[in-house]
């Protein structure tokens, strides 16, 4: 793999950029793998580079049934941080959010990861009182929180309605300083590149139809470019986690649901940070190609649809436009959706099932971009060793009948908590 | 947004109506504890067609029966529901 430097450009530039080469292979699928991870989105490929470069592994292959990066990581509004009331969420996502902020470098590859700070809004005083909670348990744990006043969230994001007669009046807001945005694509991209130099094959319109069993045990995987063996299986596959564990006979604690987003044509810097609000849902943020990217509720049913509906859209746009009027001016350019796996505590699933060889990352809601250098990080631990991480051993599957759900917004066993 | 049509109140637009949870996963009252959890906490969410419970909320508010296909939307069903109709 040839290094991408300040000095290959303009050696480039010389000789008209001729030197470009692919970013990775283009393999057919062997017979047998030591581990195949079924799902190329920024998870699947983290854990494949992880496997490789942490674990040494060198046979190993990443699965997805369409283009890498074409799920959900290619959808989603890229915002990251680790700012959860939790323990168990806030230390998996801040060993994340540590990543992130090395992972161009390790990479090699500019993911754009833009720290520009992650806020909350309050917009009453139970709010103040649960976010001062949220900001103490973080910085317990010594993961930076602050709270701000109404002034200085004005301050920082002057276009929001600070009026009192406000639709949704603004208290005061948590601020992560450290969290920010990301470039989807260059995740799932910079972690591909990273692999397949490591010599992970990535093998693209390959979709896994069946598990190949014998006994209790996964030996490898029917798919539509043939059987492949396999001694360890890895699902990492989002809102197919129900479908594709469904294939081994596994019903999971998971319900797939639409989650939508937009974005409006591009201008100047309007909004500095993230904003978001979980009191009412809506979290918006620029991009820095200048379109303001928001998002609401997911669709709240069960869909695999990958196709949003308006009621819903209409939702997330009457939030925006009461937090930040201006937005009324710009034309809304693009609309789209993925299918997430909603869990039902809120959290996601990671480490082994009841069948051998078999294991599973999923049920990350519609927070799971995040936690893509972690999921990968701790996933692969969990498929190198067979065993669980530190850090997502709250997260097994069986958590759910030994009652230890990690329940965050505290709802109960649906698939719509936040 | 779907068109629903509520054995009630003929065909009404989906905002009037709330998704409660699918009919396989409604716990008996008498379910033994690992039954309940399973029902509680798993669904089988198919890639296909599911039968749905969902409320019309915002009309005669009665409960039915909807039955779905997950990724066309395709509806080929919807029938009334009372307490005795629950497994
Ligand atoms: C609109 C939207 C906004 C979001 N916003 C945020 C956000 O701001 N911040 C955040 O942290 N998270 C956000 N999320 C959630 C986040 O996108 C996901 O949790 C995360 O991308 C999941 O990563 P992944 O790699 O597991 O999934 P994906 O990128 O979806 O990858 C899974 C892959 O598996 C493949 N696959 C499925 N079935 C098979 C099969 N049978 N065989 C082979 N391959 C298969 C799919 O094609 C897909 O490419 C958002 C999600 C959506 C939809
Ligand atoms: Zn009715």
């Amino acid at each position: 793999m040839s290094r991408y430097s300040a000095f290959s450009l303009l050696r480039g530039a010389l000789t008209g950029h001729r030197h470009w080469q692919p970013a990775w292979r283009d393999p057919e699928p062997k017979s047998h793998y030591d581990i195949i991870i079924i799902g190329g989105g920024g998870h699947g490929l983290a854990t494949a580079y992880y496997l490789a470069k942490v674990h040494g592994l060198k046979n190993i292959a990443v699965l997805e049934k369409g283009w890498i990066g074409g799920g959900n990581t290619g959808r989603n509004t890229t915002i990251v941080r680790s700012n959860y009331r939790l323990e168990p969420l806030h230390n998996l996502f801040e060993f994340g959010l540590k990543l992130w902020h090395g992972l161009s470098d390790e990479l090699n590859y500019n993911v754009m990861f833009s720290p520009r700070g992650a806020m909350f809004l309050g917009h009453s005083d139970a709010d103040m009182v649960k976010l001062a909670e949220r900001g103490d348990a973080m910085r317990c744990d010594g993961i930076d929180a602050d709270l701000l006043t109404r002034d200085q969230v004005a301050k920082l994001e002057p276009l929001l309605d600070m009026s009192r007669d406000a639709r949704f009046p603004i208290q005061g807001g948590l601020i992560q300083r450290r969290g920010g945005t990301a470039r989807h694509d260059a995740v799932a991209w910079g972690y591909a590149r990273g692999a397949d130099s490591l010599g992970v094959d990535i093998i693209q319109k390959c979709e896994v139809t069946g598990f190949v069993r014998d006994g209790d045990a996964v030996v490898g995987v029917e798919t539509t470019r043939g059987r492949i063996g396999a001694g360890r299986v890895g699902i990492c596959v989002a809102g197919h986690s129900g479908h594709v564990a469904g294939l081994a006979g596994l019903k999971l604690p998971v319900e797939s649901q639409t989650l939508q987003a937009m974005v409006t044509e591009g201008v100047k810097p309007m909004i500095n940070s993230v904003i978001m609000s979980q009191s009412l849902h809506c979290y918006i943020s620029q991009s820095d190609k200048g379109g303001v990217v928001f998002g609401g509720d997911p669709d709240n049913w069960p869909s695999y649809a990958q196709r949003g509906h308006p009621m819903v859209m209409e939702g997330a746009v009457a939030q925006g436009l009461a937090l930040v009027p201006a937005l009324s001016r710009l034309r809304m350019v693009r609309t789209w959706s993925g299918v997430t796996d909603m869990s039902f505590d809120g959290a996601p699933i990671i480490g082994e099932t009841p069948v051998r060889n078999l294991f599973l990352n999923g049920g990350w809601c519609y927070g799971g971009f995040k936690a893509t250098p972690a999921s990968g990080w701790t996933y692969a631990h969990t498929l190198a060793t067979g065993k669980p991480h530190d850090l997502n051993a709250p997260f097994s599957l069986d958590r759910f009948e030994r009652g230890a759900t990690i329940d965050e917004t505290g709802s109960g066993p649906m698939p719509n908590s936040r | 947004m779907m068109q629903f049509t509520c054995p009630h109140c003929g065909p009404r637009a989906q905002s009037e109506f709330i998704y409660e949870r699918t009919v396989d996963s409604v716990v008996p009252l008498d379910a033994p504890s690992q039954e309940a959890m399973a029902k509680l906490f798993t669904r089988s969410n198919p890639r296909g067609v599911d039968d749905e419970i969902w409320r019309h909320t915002y009309g005669c508010r009665a409960w039915m029966i909807l039955t779905r296909h997950r990724v066309t939307n395709e509806i080929s069903g919807c029938r009334a529901i009372g307490p005795e109709a629950l497994p």
